[in-house]
């Protein structure tokens, strides 16, 4: 199976990985963008 | 250097400078100095994170080691974004924010030392940083000079040391809040810099779906040397196994050592050790809230894909436009010069005298030397080496000459002074030089300053930090707040100065290789204590002390007696022992009982997994924590109090 012209699935799942992987970041930040404010004097 | 290139870098630098001094403005207590006052905002932060975190020892050696080892470097990039934004950010960053704040942590040792009650863990942890970090300097300083020398026609040396003393200043007058708010700008330019980079790589190359096919189909242009060390081409993974005992080079000893390289030195060296980088660990401790952590990883992630996965993937290409496209308009000065890589075939290459031996002409190697066009007749000579497959067209009536070396990107870093195998270091800043257009030569060049300023800055303050708060502070007790800034700044000096050194005298190759060091030495030393301290209520000193001595000790041993390449550069092992390292004897030849595979496992493989088993069993054997401690860590008030 060839993907994005890379026949070698250790090396394409890399490239397909990297990209999923920001996604996740993303999705993360975005979905928990106003979550997590908290306000203490000590 | 034309006019409008210096303008652009006077402004920076002046925009620089003058965000340095915005931080020194507003830095009003230790606090703001060491912690950027707990209040960055997440953008800030994160591109603070993400442009500490990227340095030109990612573009450019690691993005130089993928022109060499290929796009299975991506796993990087895998474990950069996945370990070191999400995991980061989500799992380890807001613990990490909660306990720096709640225990009034400064630094990365402090926090380790009033986790554990421990005044000798903070000094020991500060020296190790105090020690090793200027290795890691001296990777990002010289990643900038090799690009920067060529461009201003200034030597080499003195792009370092110019280099030094812009960073040094902004760091040592606007502490952490300098060093944030031009760590912003310059994550800014370095996004905007990797982005058009790889669209315009992708643009000459006909798209990713082609680019990466005419990669795949160079694979039979793969050195002999490669080959024999497992590679299989540029888009695919090296020959993975372990070599059987006994096996010398040239039966087979050899042919997993690339993997070995690739996996465990590049890939977990620095995707696990970003975990346990103490620069990188104070940035959570700069935030207020969770909701800043949140905030900062959706830019991290797409930071650092911008960043590295660019890089890996823009030096992996740059092949295929060496071996394929480049057409050189120069004069050529000669086409027949013979360097000579000396009696072994492993030494620098250098000239051959006219009246030198036979023996020496018949083993040298064949060089085209020519100028560019644009260039003067006083500017250094450039080298392709020449093959059966060089084109030279002459220029007719003055016209230039075209020269198509027709190499793949290691073999074009091959050049007087270099080894016959080439100097990675140096592939990408020749790809931007040779492909790019000229006004990207410039944005890039900001871009690589962008990217050695911004780590460099936190790399000196945390060697300032670590002998000024954490060393100084301890022995002369927290009432010498003026003096301990004072130490922290001539700890900057020092630590610049050893990394200057460094630089000066170990160059080639070394880029990756010293920044992979330190990664493992971090990961290994700290991380186990670290992790385990944020999430276990039953870690305690005793058990925080032995994984911090069993991970840097067996770290330090892997390095000086068993890694090939570390030990023989360092000379312990045959200074005290009569060979390279402790699996081959004294003639060169491995051990019988011993795989020559061992020699490129990294230290990180055996050190962390030692570091985390001893953490694990001295807290379980040994006393629990005081449980008023505990509570205070976790969260309560304070014992005693």
């Amino acid at each position: 199976m060839t993907v994005l012209g890379i026949e070698d699935p250790g090396v394409w799942l890399a490239y397909v990985l990297s990209l999923a992987g920001a996604a996740l970041c993303v999705g993360y930040g975005l979905a928990n963008w106003n979550k997590g404010e908290e306000p203490k004097k000590e | 250097m034309d006019l409008l290139s210096i303008v652009l870098v006077i402004v920076y630098l002046m925009v620089t400078g003058y965000l340095g001094y915005l931080g020194y403005r507003q830095t009003k207590t230790a606090a703001d100095y060491l912690v950027a006052g707990r209040s960055a905002n997440p953008i800030i932060m994160a591109l603070s994170y993400g442009a500490t975190f990227i340095s030109t020892s990612a573009i450019v050696g690691f993005g130089g080691a993928a022109a060499g080892l290929g796009m299975g470097v991506l796993w990087l990039t895998v474990l950069n974004i996945s370990v070191g934004i999400f995991v980061a950010f989500t799992f380890l960053g807001n613990p990490t924010r909660r306990m720096g704040h709640h225990l009034d942590a400064h630094t990365f040792p402090e926090l380790i030392a009033k986790r554990y009650d421990s005044r000798l863990l903070q000094v020991l942890c500060a020296l190790i940083i105090f020690c090793f970090m200027p290795l890691y300097a001296m990777a990002v300083m010289v990643g900038g000079a090799e690009f920067i020398g060529p461009i201003f026609h200034i030597s080499y040396d003195a792009a370092l040391y110019i280099f030094a003393v812009i960073v040094a200043a902004y760091v040592i007058a606007g502490g952490l809040k300098g060093v944030m708010l031009t760590d912003a700008l310059q994550g800014a330019i370095m996004l905007v810099g990797m982005v058009i980079l790889l669209a315009a790589t992708y643009g000459r190359l006909g798209g990713p779906t082609e680019a990466h096919a005419a990669l795949g189909a160079m694979a039979d242009q793969v050195p002999g040397a490669l080959k024999a060390i497992g590679h299989r081409g540029w888009t695919a993974m090296p020959a993975f196994g372990f070599a059987a005992a006994g096996l010398g080079p040239k039966d087979g000893g050899v042919a997993y050592h690339m993997w070995w390289t690739l996996v465990s030195t590049i890939v977990l060296g620095v995707g696990i050790g970003v975990l346990a980088q103490p620069q990188l660990v104070v940035r959570f401790m700069t935030v207020k809230s969770k909701q800043s952590l949140n905030r900062a990883a959706a830019a991290g992630g797409i930071f650092i894909l911008c960043m590295t996965g660019v890089a890996f993937t823009v030096g992996a290409l740059s092949n295929v436009y060496f071996a394929q496209q480049e057409t050189l308009a120069c004069r050529i000065v000669d086409d027949a010069v013979l360097l000579d890589p000396g009696p072994d075939g492993k030494g620098k290459l250098a000239p051959v005298a006219a009246d030198a031996a036979d023996e020496v002409k018949a083993r040298a190697k064949r060089f085209v030397s020519f100028r560019m066009a644009d260039e003067g007749p006083d500017a250094p000579l450039s080298y392709a080496m020449w093959t059966d497959k060089t084109e030279i067209v002459r220029g007719a009536d003055g016209q230039a000459d075209a020269l198509r070396p027709h190499l793949i990107a290691a073999l074009r870093s091959v050049g007087p002074g270099t080894p016959l195998a080439g100097n990675t270091d140096t592939i990408i800043p020749r790809y931007v030089r040779s492909a790019m257009p000229r006004w990207f030569g410039v944005l890039f060049l900001l871009t690589l300053l962008s990217a050695a300023m911004s780590t460099m800055s936190s790399q000196f303050h945390t060697m300032g930090t670590a002998l000024g708060r954490d060393v100084f502070e301890q022995f002369r007790g927290q009432g010498h707040g003026t003096k301990s800034i004072l130490v922290t700044r001539v700890a900057i000096i020092v630590g610049i100065v050893v990394a200057l050194v460094l630089g000066k005298y170990v160059r080639g190759n070394i880029i990756a290789l010293a920044t992979a060091i330190f990664f493992g030495l971090c990961a290994s030393s700290f991380l186990p204590m670290f992790v385990l301290g944020l999430f276990w209520k039953r870690m305690n000193k005793a058990a925080a002390l032995a994984s911090l001595g069993v991970g840097f000790l067996t770290s330090a041993f892997w390095l000086l007696f068993v890694h090939g390449k570390t030990a023989a550069g360092l000379g312990l092992c045959k200074a005290w022992l009569g060979r390279d390292n402790l699996i081959v004897d004294a003639q060169g030849l491995t051990l019988p009982n011993w795989s020559l595979t061992w020699t490129v496992v990294d230290p990180i493989v055996v050190a962390l997994p030692l570091s985390l088993l001893t953490a694990v069993v001295v807290a379980l054997v040994t006393r629990p924590p005081a449980p008023a401690h505990v509570a205070y860590v976790f969260g309560g008030p304070k014992p005693n109090a």
